[in-house]
Parts: C-alpha cells; sequence; structure tokens
C-alpha cells in the first residue's frame, strides 16, 4: 500500500524525506499508469516539483510548511485555480484559465500540500460514471473497463491508483460517495457549508459540497482539516469554529447508537453483496459495542425525484453564463442571441443539455409549483423524517451506491438508469447533512464495495469515528 | 368624448450610495475607464459567489423608517432568470415574492401616495453600439463595460395612487429629496443614477375597475416623465374615445419626437423562472439595526419644510430651499426670526444662484454667519439693499467681513438725523411747486412725490441716505 | 420544446430535440411519484442551513486587471466585450 498522507507529511516535516522525492515518486505512478486510467484533464509536474521544492526550502529555513507538508494532492476540474486551466469537463471552458484560486485550492496550498494534478469528471460534475467529460472518459483502476463512479471519478481512480495520498471532489447527489465506494477508497461528503464553495464551478448551488477522497479515514480527516474552515467569500459557508478532525478521531464503537437505513438497504437495484456488507458492517459495529437497529426514513424514497429536479433547476441557472461573451468557446453567429444558443449547443455535451432542459422546464411558467416548488416541499419531509431518525440514533449505515462498478458505456443510453444509481446517496444530499463511503470489502467480481456512513448536520467526529471501526475491521 | 381619469404607478430604480457594489468589494463608482471595476463576482466567473453588502441593508432600514415601510422578519434574494450580454451570469439576483421592504408611503402636497414595496438588486453593465448611428437594432456590434454590473439598486414601487403626470413629478421630487436626506442615493437622473419607469392607465372618470395599463421606459428627467405620462394620457384617451382597445404593453418614450413607441418583444420571452438565490441567505433585520437606523435618522425634507416654516421662512421659498439643500444654511445664517424672510430671501436668490452655477458649497463660499451678518446690515439700515448686493458681490468666495467691507469703503448708509433733515429742508425749500403738491395731494400723489423728494436727497447723498429715515423726516415736514 | 430551448438558449437539431423528448418525458414520468405525496402544510427548503444576514463590510477590496480579463473574452474592443448586434430589449 502506497504511504498515508499523514505518514508523508510526518516524514517530510521531520527530514526523513523531501517533499521533491515524494512529488517525483507519484509523478512517476502516473507516468507510469494514467495512459490506461486517463484521471487528469492536467498533470501539473512543473508546478508540482516546484511546490515541492518551496515546501523543502522553507522546511530547510526552519520554518513549518503546514500538516500537509509535502502531501501530493490532486482536485477536481471543477475547482478554479489561477492561472491553470480549469474545465470542468467541458468543451465549453476549454482553455479557460481563471484569475483567481478557489478557497479549497488556497487552503491546501496554505497546508503545505504539493498540487499535482486537475482531475477528470463528468462535464459540470453531471454525471455518475466521469463517461459524460469532453474529454474522454477514465477507467476504474480495479478493472479498467469498468467506471471509476463519477462525477468524481479522476478523483477517486487518482486516489486508487496511488497518484496521490489526497484529492478533492465535489458531491452534489453522491459524486464524491459513489466513485469513492466503486474505487474502493474513502470518500466525505461535509454538512452543507462545512467546507468553502468560493471557486467551485457551480453545478446545483444548494447541493453542492467539496470533498476529500483518501486511502484512510485519518487522511480523509487530515483533508477536512485543511479546507473546513470559515470562509467569508460563500455566505453559505457556517462562520463557527470546527473541531480538529485528526485529533478527534477515536477509535471503536462502542456506545454508538446505529440504525440501518431501510428504505436505501432494501431499495430496487441494490444487489445482495452490497446489502451483505452493509448487514456485515453493523455486526462489525455491533460487536465493538454498538447498538444497532433498523430504522425508516420513508421520504427517502422520493429522493431520486426531488434532487433530478431541483438540481437540473439551479444549473440551468448556474449553466447560462456560458454564453460566449465573456470566457470560454464562442461561436459565431449574425446576431448575439443566435450566438448565444450555437456556443451553448457546441459547448455542452447531451447530458449536460439534458439537464438545462429539464431544469428550465421544471422552473417555467405553469410547471414551477407541481416541479421544483413539490421537490422543495419534500427536501423539507426528508429533513424532518432524518430528525426523526437522529432523534433515537448516532449515525445511520446504507450502501453507498447499488451495485459495485459497471462497465463504462453500459449505462450511457439510458439516463434514468443511471439516474437511479445514486439513489442511496441523494437522500442526505437533499438534508445537507454529511455522509462518506468506506470501503468495506469487495463484491462481484472482487470489485470494491463502500459502505455510506450518514450523520446529523456537522457530526463529522462521529461519522469519521464509525468510519474507523470499519476500516479497523477490514484492515 | 368622455372623461377620463388617469391611474399612474410610479416604478423607480435608484443607485445606492454605497462604497462597493452590492455582492463584491468592486467600487460602486460612475465613470471609472470600461472594465476596471470588475472581479470574479461581478464578471459572473464560474464559482464565484456573492456576498451581500451590509451597508445595502441598512440604507433600506432607513428607507423603511423614512417612508413608514413594514419591514418583514425575512426577505429573500431571488434569481430573475434571462439572457442579455449586459448580465454576467445571464441571471440578475433580485427581491422577488419577499422584498425587504413593503407597504410604505409618501405624503406628497397633503396625498398620500402608497408604495407597494422596496427592494434590493444588481444593476446590469452597460452597453455601447457601434454602428449604424448607436441605435440598438441597427448596430453592427456591441461593446460591454461591467462597471455598473452588481451596482446596488433599489427598485421603489408606488402604489396606483398617482391621477396626474404633475403629481408624478411631485411624487419624484418628494422621494428624490427623501432618498438624498437619507444618504440613501444621489439620485442623479442624467446620470442613471436614478431611472423611472411609469405604468398609466386611463379609465372613464369615476370609474371603479382600472384600465390596461401600459408601462412607459426610457424617460430620463422629471420634465420628459410629465411629457411622456401627458402623452400617454392623451394617446390611450384617444384610442378609448375611437373605440380602441388598449393593449397592455411596454412603450419606449422618444424624447425627440415627443411620443410613446411600442417596443420590440420576443414573443413568450418574459418567462423569468424566478426562484429562491441559493448561494444567499435570508435578510432578517434585528431590533438592533433597526434601532440604530432609527436613532441616526436625518431630518427629511417635509419635516425640514415645516421647521423652515415655522422659523418663518415661507412655504415656496422653504421649499425651493429643501429641494436644493440649503436648510442648515439657512437656519445658521437665521439670527432672529424677525429676518428670517430676508435670509430666505437671499438664499433662494443670490445663494442658490451662485450655488448651481458654481457647483459650490455655499459654507465654503460665504459662511452662513455671514450672510447672516449681511442681513442684519440692512434690517438696522447700515446699508441698502442695492448697497448690499454690492456687499455679497465681494464677500462671496473672498474671506471677507460683511461690516468690514462696508466700513472700509465707506458704503454704510448716512442715518444721522440732523444730517438728513438739513437734506430734506434744502430739497423742499428748493422746490416750493413739489412741496406745495405734496402738502396738498392725495395717498396717491404723494406716494409719486415721495420718490421724487427721496431721489433727490439720494441724489444729495451720493445714494447713501436711509431711505427710511428719509421717509419719516418727509413725513414730518410735509405731512 | 421549442418554448424550453428558446429559454435555454441552446439550438438544438430536430434529431436533439426529438430524442430529447423521448428522455425527457422518462423522466418527467418518473418524478411523476412527486404527485401522490401529502404536501399540504409543509413549507418548501432553499437552504440546508439556517444562516441568516450574512453580509460583508462595505468596503473596497482588489479588482482585477482588465487586460487579463479581457485576454479570456472570445472577442474584446476597446477596453470592452464585443458582442454581435443585439435584436431584443432586455
Ligand atoms: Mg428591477
Ligand atoms: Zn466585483
Amino acid at each position: 500500500m502506497t504511504q498515508t498522507a499523514l505518514d508523508i507529511a510526518a516524514d517530510v516535516r521531520a527530514r526523513r524525506r523531501s517533499a521533491r522525492e515524494v512529488v517525483d515518486e507519484h509523478l512517476a505512478t502516473i507516468e507510469a499508469r494514467e495512459g490506461e486510467v486517463h484521471a487528469f484533464n492536467a498533470v501539473l509536474a512543473e508546478e508540482a516539483r516546484r511546490t515541492a521544492d518551496a515546501v523543502d526550502g522553507s522546511i530547510a529555513a526552519g520554518d513549518d510548511p503546514g500538516p500537509l507538508a509535502g502531501v501530493p494532492v490532486v482536485v477536481k476540474d471543477n475547482m478554479c485555480t489561477r492561472g491553470i486551466p480549469t474545465t470542468c469537463g467541458s468543451r465549453i471552458l476549454e482553455g479557460w484559465r481563471p484569475p483567481y484560486d478557489a478557497t479549497v485550492v488556497e487552503r491546501l496550498r496554505e497546508a503545505g500540500a504539493v498540487l499535482v494534478g486537475k482531475t477528470n469528471l463528468d462535464e459540470f460534475a453531471m454525471g455518475s460514471s466521469t463517461e459524460n467529460s469532453a474529454f474522454g472518459p477514465t477507467g476504474n483502476p480495479h478493472d479498467l473497463a469498468r467506471v471509476p463512479g463519477g462525477s468524481s471519478g479522476g478523483s477517486a481512480a487518482a486516489v486508487a491508483a496511488g497518484f496521490a495520498p489526497l484529492a478533492l471532489g465535489s458531491d452534489t447527489g453522491g459524486s464524491i460517495r459513489q466513485p469513492a465506494a466503486l474505487c474502493g477508497v474513502v470518500g466525505v461528503k461535509p454538512t452543507y457549508g462545512l467546507v468553502s464553495r468560493y471557486g467551485l464551478v457551480a453545478f446545483a448551488s444548494s447541493l453542492d459540497q467539496i470533498g476529500p477522497f483518501a486511502s484512510t479515514v485519518a487522511d480523509a480527516a487530515a483533508a477536512l482539516d485543511a479546507i473546513a474552515v470559515p470562509d467569508p467569500r460563500d455566505s453559505t459557508c457556517i462562520p463557527d469554529a470546527r473541531p480538529a478532525y485528526v485529533e478527534a478521531l477515536q477509535t471503536g464503537a462502542d456506545g454508538l447508537r446505529v440504525g440501518i437505513v431501510e428504505e436505501l438497504t432494501e431499495a430496487d437495484g441494490v444487489e445482495p453483496e452490497v446489502r451483505n456488507a452493509v448487514e456485515r458492517a453493523a455486526s462489525v459495529l455491533e460487536a465493538g459495542g454498538a447498538h444497532v437497529d433498523r430504522v425508516s426514513v420513508p421520504s427517502a424514497v422520493y429522493g431520486i425525484s426531488a434532487y433530478y429536479l431541483i438540481a437540473p433547476a439551479e444549473a440551468s441557472s448556474n449553466l447560462a453564463r456560458y454564453d460566449g461573451v465573456r470566457y470560454g468557446l464562442r461561436v459565431e453567429g449574425e446576431d448575439v442571441g443566435t450566438m448565444n444558443a450555437r456556443t451553448r449547443a457546441a459547448g455542452f455535451g447531451d447530458e449536460v443539455k439534458r439537464r438545462i432542459m429539464l431544469g428550465t422546464y421544471a422552473l417555467s411558467a405553469g410547471y414551477f409549483d407541481a416541479y421544483y416548488g413539490k421537490a422543495q416541499k419534500v427536501r423539507t419531509l426528508i429533513i424532518r423524517d432524518f430528525a426523526r431518525a437522529y432523534e433515537t440514533h448516532n449515525v445511520l449505515l446504507a450502501p453507498t451506491t447499488p451495485t459495485v462498478a459497471f462497465k463504462l458505456g453500459e449505462k450511457t443510453s439510458d439516463p434514468l438508469a443511471m439516474y437511479l444509481s445514486d439513489v442511496c446517496t441523494v437522500p442526505s444530499s437533499l438534508a445537507g447533512h454529511p455522509a462518506m463511503s468506506v470501503p468495506f470489502g469487495t463484491g462481484a467480481d472482487n470489485l470494491p464495495v463502500g459502505v455510506q456512513v450518514l450523520a446529523p448536520p456537522l457530526a463529522e467526529v462521529i461519522m469519521l469515528r464509525t468510519a474507523q471501526a470499519l476500516e479497523e475491521s477490514v484492515r | 368624448m368622455s372623461v377620463y381619469e388617469a391611474v399612474i404607478g410610479l416604478e423607480l430604480h435608484v443607485e445606492l450610495a454605497t462604497a462597493t457594489k452590492l455582492f463584491c468589494s468592486c467600487p460602486n463608482e460612475f465613470g471609472a475607464e470600461p472594465n476596471t471595476n470588475v472581479c470574479p463576482v461581478c464578471l459572473g466567473l464560474p464559482g464565484s459567489l456573492p456576498v451581500l453588502n451590509a451597508r445595502a441593508v441598512e440604507l433600506a432600514l432607513r428607507l423603511a423608517e423614512a417612508l413608514d415601510f413594514d419591514v418583514p422578519d425575512r426577505s429573500i434574494f431571488a434569481r430573475k432568470n434571462y439572457f442579455y450580454p449586459d448580465m454576467p451570469k445571464d441571471f440578475q439576483i433580485s427581491q422577488y415574492e419577499s422584498p425587504i421592504l413593503s407597504d410604505g408611503r409618501l405624503e406628497v402636497d397633503g396625498a398620500t401616495v402608497g408604495i407597494e414595496r422596496a427592494h434590493l438588486e444588481e444593476d446590469t453593465g452597460k452597453t455601447v453600439h457601434m454602428g449604424g448611428g448607436g441605435r440598438i437594432h441597427d448596430a453592427e456590434h456591441s461593446l460591454v463595460d461591467y462597471n455598473r454590473a452588481g451596482v446596488p439598486l433599489m427598485e421603489i414601487v408606488s402604489r396606483p395612487d398617482i391621477r396626474s403626470a404633475e403629481q408624478a413629478r411631485a411624487y419624484v421630487t418628494e422621494l428624490r429629496g427623501v432618498l438624498k436626506a437619507i444618504g440613501l442615493s444621489d439620485v442623479k437622473m442624467e446620470e442613471g443614477s436614478m431611472r423611472v419607469d411609469a405604468n398609466v392607465s386611463v379609465r372613464e372618470a369615476g370609474a371603479a375597475e382600472f384600465g390596461t395599463k401600459v408601462e412607459i421606459k426610457n424617460m430620463n428627467s422629471l420634465r420628459s416623465l410629465g411629457r411622456a405620462i401627458e402623452h400617454e394620457i392623451e394617446r390611450q384617451s384617444a384610442m378609448l374615445d375611437a373605440g380602441e382597445r388598449i393593449i397592455q404593453e411596454t412603450r419606449h418614450w422618444n424624447e425627440d419626437d415627443g411620443t410613446t413607441h411600442g417596443m420590440r418583444t420576443k414573443e413568450g420571452s418574459s418567462d423569468y423562472r424566478y426562484f429562491p438565490e441559493p448561494d444567499l441567505t435570508p435578510v432578517a433585520p434585528t431590533d438592533e439595526q433597526r434601532a440604530a437606523v432609527r436613532g441616526a435618522l436625518p431630518e427629511l425634507p417635509a419635516q425640514q419644510r415645516s421647521r423652515l416654516v415655522a422659523l418663518g421662512v415661507p412655504e415656496a421659498a422653504a421649499r425651493t430651499i429643501v429641494e436644493a439643500e440649503l436648510t442648515t444654511y439657512t437656519t445658521s445664517a437665521t439670527v432672529s426670526t424677525a429676518t428670517t424672510a430676508d435670509v430666505a430671501n437671499w438664499v433662494q436668490g443670490e445663494v442658490l444662484a451662485r450655488v448651481n452655477a458654481e457647483d459650490a458649497d455655499p459654507e465654503e463660499k460665504l459662511p452662513a454667519a455671514r450672510l447672516g451678518e449681511l442681513v442684519d446690515l440692512v434690517a438696522e439700515g447700515t446699508i441698502s439693499r442695492a448697497q448690499a448686493k454690492e456687499v455679497f458681490d465681494q464677500v462671496w468666495g473672498t474671506s471677507k467681513v460683511p461690516r468690514e467691507v462696508v466700513k472700509d469703503q465707506g458704503l454704510a448708509q448716512v442715518s444721522d438725523e440732523g444730517e438728513l433733515a438739513k437734506v430734506i429742508d434744502d430739497i423742499i425749500t428748493a422746490n416750493p411747486k413739489e412741496s406745495d403738491a405734496y402738502r396738498a395731494g392725495d395717498d396717491k400723489a404723494r406716494g409719486k412725490l415721495q420718490g421724487f423728494f427721496i431721489g433727490q436727497a439720494m441724489k444729495a447723498t451720493g445714494g447713501k441716505a436711509n431711505g427710511q429715515l428719509l421717509k419719516k423726516l418727509l413725513d414730518d415736514r410735509l405731512g | 420544446m421549442e418554448h424550453v430551448a428558446r429559454l435555454a438558449r441552446l439550438s438544438l437539431t430536430d434529431d436533439e430535440a426529438e430524442r430529447m423528448v423521448g428522455e425527457l418525458s422518462g423522466i418527467l414520468e418518473h418524478v411523476e411519484d412527486l404527485a401522490a405525496i401529502d404536501l399540504d402544510g409543509v413549507p418548501p427548503t432553499a437552504h440546508p442551513l439556517p444562516l441568516v444576514n450574512v453580509l460583508r463590510a462595505d468596503e473596497v477590496g482588489p479588482t482585477l486587471d482588465r487586460e487579463e480579463v479581457l485576454a479570456a473574452a472570445p472577442d474584446a474592443a476597446d477596453g470592452r466585450f464585443r458582442v454581435p448586434r443585439i435584436l431584443d430589449a432586455p
């Protein structure tokens, strides 16, 4: 197994290894395997070496470059990086270089991490397989003929392939948790508002949340420590201080009250191996002293419907700005309206167009109440149902995704089937609650299976503790 | 022909006098080089997010106090979605279902105009049209400057309580005075920091139902607002007389030909798909915020006017002075109520003319206390009104003191009774015919002859004689 | 479909439009399950967070360099973004 981020940082800070050495090793791994995995839209070898040298320089000068000193990180290519192309996997932004860094990118730099690349994604984070990238699909490092999941497939694959111990993704309806499960890594979607969205190219603003991928729960906690800070540039970023997640990590499940979410575990399409993994996870926790039972979150079954109205509606508005006027692609036209429409037709892929159309429709006069308005009310029901479940439980368990990684191309012709694969992840997105996927054994074809740990708002500490208990049991 | 009554509602957009834009920290300033006051937020760059300017909320709360608005517990921003190149995100962040202020009112010449709502929203960028004479549709291409994009606007929507073009102008004038007084905006219609749209309909006098309303845009002065409304009332009345139906539409005022004309709109294009702005939190003004504003609210134009009138300023002069923002100057120049009307006269006359011509701060050009001194010099009889004008010319914009100017230049009137009595006696002796006529004449004849005697006396004293005293002496001798 | 495409400023080919109609109606059929829920008196949730009054002090901050901004534009002239002629009023 590759070294963890925490080990690397400890070694670099203690001068047992140089940051440069660490980065060169990872760049070599990338060199060897990126051709077949295609996790990246851009590998920033030169910049990474430069940053690593600066980290080494500051250590030599007696300074502390931060808790992630010398740790190679990759970020999903929908997070702005100053002067570095940020494509969102779309032709419409090909070549665009943001004039600013996303807050999370700033935070990673301040923590001493070394940015190694921008990872592939479904165009504008819309998808569950990373096949919707304008720059080609990413392969699952466990089986290159299969998808890594999505939309943060590039980040998940990068961690699974050992390209970097840490990656950032964004999760709107499962886009961190689902690829984490399919690639056999840890993926955390924090509470909505825990991590600043400033500089994250918006898909669905009331759902989008940035979070880490890592090979261990402790590393994910370390990444959270770096990126989960208040940010006055994001009005929806919670202004209160966060706990120190690595420090707060405890072991053991003793005394935890754990509920298995019936509606998600029994949902249509959940494979027996996956259901089995959830049951086994519950037993592990029970054996560790937790009290486990089943719990109902009745409205969770409406999650997909509510999600596929709210997210496209917000997206239709968020993506209006790609009009060929200020940045990105332009396809000329004799008047501005024609130019806008041609640019968007040429620049957006099918899935993005589909969601823009769906969202525009859901918001349009005469349909708002039946679609968007109703979905927002369902959102309230889901929040209420979760609140009830959390009155008696500390954390909940569910599958992350109904199946193991599916084959490339298997679902591309059936958008609805693709959407249904988000069934287990969207409810906590709609509620704004934290949830994470932790690798828990394998399923069909010896492919990774993830178990999802759900927690109440801002209960990341107990969520991470539960995940760590599961991680220890399979180690 | 029927008699029609106009029903008018006005929508004002005013730019707030903040240092920065509504959702980002770019300067809110007029006239900067194109596209220099821009940042990721107001350019709508991918990944950028809005954060609300606290000052905009504070100004809204001031307006609430000034116009007796209700402040809802919670107001929310919404996105108004439509494509237009001057709008960086292709949606405008505005308020829709829940504005920050609702149900206010403004007294305009004794009538109350209800104000339905006032809400915050962002302005758009500015487009110039190249080729085709600068007109939008004929242009070959257009150029966009986003400096104005994101500038805070307050949209103030009146109820349809206005009944004439004149009242519409009065409403805007009064409202403008309020907005200026509370520091909400500098409300320069010509620079575009205030824009007015009018909803106009007509109905048969006495009818209870409203007629079909037409929205008029593009009036860029108070004068064109009045003209446009008058024209629209005539146009609609003529249509109704001819048995035609008014269609609900937006019409553009054309300053050159003095008419309104329909605007090109694409069918079905105005489906704005409003939904709550997910990137902003609700605004929920606290009691502390409201109390802080209440304590700091300056005097409004109506209050200023009544204070001036109570001091002895005539109603019309008070109106002019308040509109010209010379209330404080006037009250500082007023030493005693006996001379208030004189001070007001000077302020709305000479002072205002100078202020307008020189775009000057009067306090800098002539401290109010010195104007008061000048007025006193006339009141106490030291100098005449004519002399006072001379003195004013000499003290305005200099550091000279009126009393000293009078002394240095020997401008003081001759008020020595003995000296003037001799002058009068000499004139009476020299003009026996006129003297007799005065003695025998009625009031009218005397009035005429008084001018003659005083004129002679002024001539004899080089214009320095105290006129009041002369009149008294003349009366003593010939009355 | 045409109306929605116009609102969304997307020029779709006939083929695309036809395919889209099929896909969207499938999705809309699926979301019909919401119609059966009793949502009487349930308030909508627009924000998953209870935050209110997030405000920023009215203080001027940095602006972007105009050359950098315009360099990213597909077309610019005279310090401004250049667009083809505009047919509609806003
Ligand atoms: Mg408006
Ligand atoms: Zn700005």
